[in-house]
C-alpha cells in the first residue's frame, strides 16, 4: 500500500566504486534517463532501492491484515465483494514490488525472510488495529489518500522497473482512495451512531496517517542522496502538506471535524497543523505499536502454516522434471 | 427498525435459486477467511478470485430470488437476515477451511460439480438462470482447473501432503452426495425444463474426480455413507459460527445502511 520514509541510504560507498562510471550513472540521471537492471548502479543506488521496495512490498503484504480483518462481517455483499478485491489489489501490489526488487539482485525469499526475522520494517500505520466498519473507510480514503501523495512522484523515480509497477499501482490507489471515501460518504449521511462511527475512525487515524510521510526534514538524516537520485523527489514535509491541503475539504465535505483545533489556514491558502507527537512513531517503529507482534505473529504463521505446502510444490516438481528427463532418455 | 429474521416465501423457484445463491455465498465466504493468511501470495490471489467469482454469483441469484418473490426482500436481506435453519447451503461448503489440502479438496469436489451443473443450466428455460449458469460455468472451469493442479501437487508432492491430501478427501468424501440429490420441490422445476436433475451429472463427476485422485495418487474411499439435510437447513454446527460473523453488522445496527 504504501511506503514511509523509506528515503534513507547506507554510508557512502563511493571509494570502492569506479568514480567515472558513478560521475557517468549520475550524468544519466541528471538527463530523467531510466536505470534498467542490467546497467551499472553504484553499490549504494542498488541498496536504498532494494531496501526501499522490499519495505514498500511488505507494507503492501502486511497492509492486507487490518483490512483482512473486516472481510468476514463487511456489512453489505457489495462491501464484501469490494473489501476482497482491494485486499487482492494490495496482494497483487506486494508480488509486482517484490519482482522488482528481485530486479536488483535479491531473492523475494530473502527479503521475506527478513520481514519475517523482524529485521525489514514496513509502514508503521498498519500497527494500528481496525476496530469498527469506519476504520475501513478511513484506511480507504486516508491511509491510500496518504499512499498516493507519496507514490505519484514515485512513478518518475530514476529506477525504471519501480518506476512503472508504481504507475499501476497508483492507478488502483487511487480506485481504493474513492471507494473508501465513498465508505465515508455513506456512513456521515446514515444514522447518528454511523456518523459518531466515522468521526472516532477519523480521531484514532488522523495523527498516524500525519506519520506516514516520515520524519520532519530537519530530522530526516538521507534524504540528499536519494533526491540526487532521483528517488525522491519531493520533501517528507512537503508531502504531509500537500496531502493535508488536499484532505481538510474533503473532511469538510464529510462534515467531520479534524482532530487537531490548533489548526489553522495561513495566507497562502496552506492548512497549518498543529505538532506530531513524534515519541510515539518513535515507539510504533521500535516495536512498540499496538499492533506490532500481531501482525508479525500473522504473517508468521501463515508462513509456517504454508511450508509444507511451499514444499509439496517443490517436491513435485521436480519428480516431474525427473520423469520427463527419464522418459526423454528412453 | 429490527434486527428480526425475513420472511421468505420459498415457492420452488425462490427456494431453488436460494439454495444456488446460498452455496455461492458460504463457499465464496470461506475462501474470503483466507485472505492474507495462505501459504504463498500466489495462491492468496487464486483464493480471493476464486471467493470473488462465487460472491458474484451469490449476488446475481440473490438478486433473482428477490425478483422472483416479488416481496421486499433483496440481496442482502437474503444474506444477512436469515438464519440457520433458513439458509439452504450444501453441507459440504459450510465446512470449515481446515488446512490448505482441506480446502482445495472441498473447492475441488463442488467446482468439478459447479462446472458440468452450470455448464448443463446454460440450457434452463429460464433466461436469467441460463445467463448466470453461462458466467459461472467459465468461472467453474478455472476452479477445477486450479483445484486439479493443487490436488495433484499435494497427492504426489511430499509425504506430508499425500497425508494430508488423503485425510481431507477421507473428511469431505460423505458431503458429496449432497450435490446429486434432488426432493419434490426441484422435482417440478426440473420436469418443466427451468433446472436440470444433478443425478445424471454423477457419472461424470465421479470420472473427473477418480482421474484427478488416481493422478494424485490418492484414493477415494469406501465408506459410500453420505450426509444430507444442507438443503431443507439442517446444518452442521459450523454454519452458525460462520453466520455469527457475517451477519455481525446488520445484526448489531438494524435498518443502517452502509
Amino acid at each position: 500500500m504504501y511506503t514511509q520514509a523509506l528515503n534513507s541510504s547506507e554510508g557512502e560507498d563511493r571509494n570502492v566504486e569506479d568514480a567515472a562510471r558513478a560521475a557517468q550513472f549520475q550524468a544519466r540521471i541528471d538527463a530523467e534517463e531510466r536505470i534498467e537492471p542490467n546497467d551499472w548502479m553504484p553499490a549504494a543506488y542498488r541498496k536504498t532501492l532494494t531496501r526501499q521496495i522490499s519495505q514498500h512490498a511488505h507494507s503492501e503484504i502486511v497492509g492486507m491484515l487490518p483490512e483482512g480483518n473486516w472481510i468476514t462481517r463487511a456489512p453489505s455483499l457489495r462491501r464484501k465483494a469490494a473489501l476482497l478485491a482491494k485486499v487482492q489489489d494490495e496482494c497483487g501490489h506486494g508480488l509486482y514490488l517484490y519482482a522488482a526488487a528481485e530486479t536488483l539482485g535479491t531473492s523475494r525469499e530473502e527479503l521475506v525472510d527478513l520481514m519475517l526475522a523482524g529485521k525489514a520494517k514496513y509502514s508503521s500505520i498498519f500497527n494500528y488495529p481496525t476496530l469498527t466498519w469506519a476504520d475501513i473507510g478511513t484506511i480507504g480514503w486516508l491511509v491510500d489518500g496518504a499512499a498516493i501523495m507519496n507514490q505519484i512522484p514515485l512513478c518518475r523515480c530514476s529506477y525504471g522497473p519501480y518506476a512503472r509497477a508504481m504507475i499501476r499501482v497508483c492507478k488502483e490507489e487511487s480506485f481504493h482512495q474513492r471507494q473508501g471515501f465513498e465508505i465515508m460518504l455513506t456512513l456521515c449521511r446514515g444514522t447518528d451512531e454511523q456518523k459518531a462511527m466515522a468521526q472516532d475512525a477519523l480521531n484514532r487515524w488522523w495523527w498516524p496517517v500525519l506519520m506516514m510521510f516520515g520524519p520532519p526534514d530537519q530530522a530526516s538524516q538521507h534524504s540528499d542522496t536519494s533526491t540526487k537520485w532521483k528517488i525522491k523527489r519531493f520533501s517528507n514535509d512537503e508531502l504531509r502538506q500537500k496531502f493535508v491541503d488536499a484532505t481538510v475539504p474533503q473532511a469538510q465535505y464529510l462534515g467531520l471535524t479534524i482532530p487537531d483545533p490548533g489548526m489553522k489556514q495561513n495566507e497562502a491558502g496552506n492548512w497549518e497543523y498543529s505538532a506530531i507527537d513524534w515519541e510515539e512513531f518513535k515507539q510504533v517503529l521500535a516495536g512498540n505499536g499496538p499492533c506490532n507482534r500481531d501482525r508479525l505473529a500473522a504473517r508468521r504463521k501463515a508462513h509456517e502454516d504454508g511450508a509444507w505446502v511451499r514444499e509439496a510444490a517443490m517436491a513435485y516438481a521436480e519428480k516431474r522434471r525427473q520423469r520427463s528427463a527419464l522418459q526423454a532418455a528412453e | 427498525m429490527t434486527v428480526a429474521n425475513i420472511q421468505v416465501s420459498e415457492t420452488p423457484l425462490v427456494l431453488y435459486t436460494l439454495r444456488r445463491a446460498d452455496d455461492a455465498l458460504i463457499l465464496g465466504h470461506r475462501l474470503s477467511e483466507w485472505c492474507g493468511h495462505a501459504p504463498m501470495m500466489e495462491e492468496d490471489m487464486a483464493l480471493a478470485n476464486m471467493g470473488l467469482d462465487l460472491l458474484g454469483q451469490a449476488r446475481e441469484l440473490y438478486s433473482y430470488a428477490a425478483k422472483v418473490e416479488g416481496r421486499d426482500n433483496d440481496e442482502d436481506k437474503f444474506a444477512y437476515l436469515r438464519d440457520v435453519r433458513q439458509y439452504r447451503n450444501l453441507l459440504l461448503l459450510e465446512q470449515p477451511n481446515g488446512d490448505f489440502a482441506r480446502t482445495m479438496v472441498r473447492q475441488f469436489f463442488y467446482a468439478t460439480f459447479a462446472d458440468l451443473y452450470w455448464r448443463a443450466m446454460m440450457r434452463s428455460t429460464d433466461a436469467t438462470l441460463a445467463a448466470i449458469a453461462a458466467k459461472s460455468e467459465k468461472e467453474s472451469a478455472y476452479h477445477v482447473r486450479h483445484t486439479s493442479e493443487w490436488i495433484v501437487r499435494l497427492g504426489d508432492g511430499t509425504e506430508e501432503s499425500h497425508a494430508r491430501a488423503q485425510s481431507a478427501i477421507d473428511e469431505l468424501w460423505a458431503f458429496t452426495g449432497e450435490m446429486f440429490a434432488v426432493d419434490d420441490s426441484e422435482r417440478g422445476l426440473i420436469d418443466a425444463g427451468i433446472a436440470i436433475d444433478p443425478a445424471t451429472l454423477h457419472p461424470q463427476w465421479l470420472k473427473t474426480v477418480t482421474g484427478v485422485v488416481g493422478e494424485a495418487t490418492l484414493a477415494l474411499p469406501k465408506n459410500d455413507w453420505m450426509q444430507q439435510g444442507g438443503r431443507s437447513g439442517r446444518h452442521s454446527e459450523h454454519l452458525g459460527h460462520l453466520l455469527g460473523e457475517l451477519q455481525s453488522m446488520p445484526r448489531t445496527f438494524p435498518g443502517a445502511t452502509w
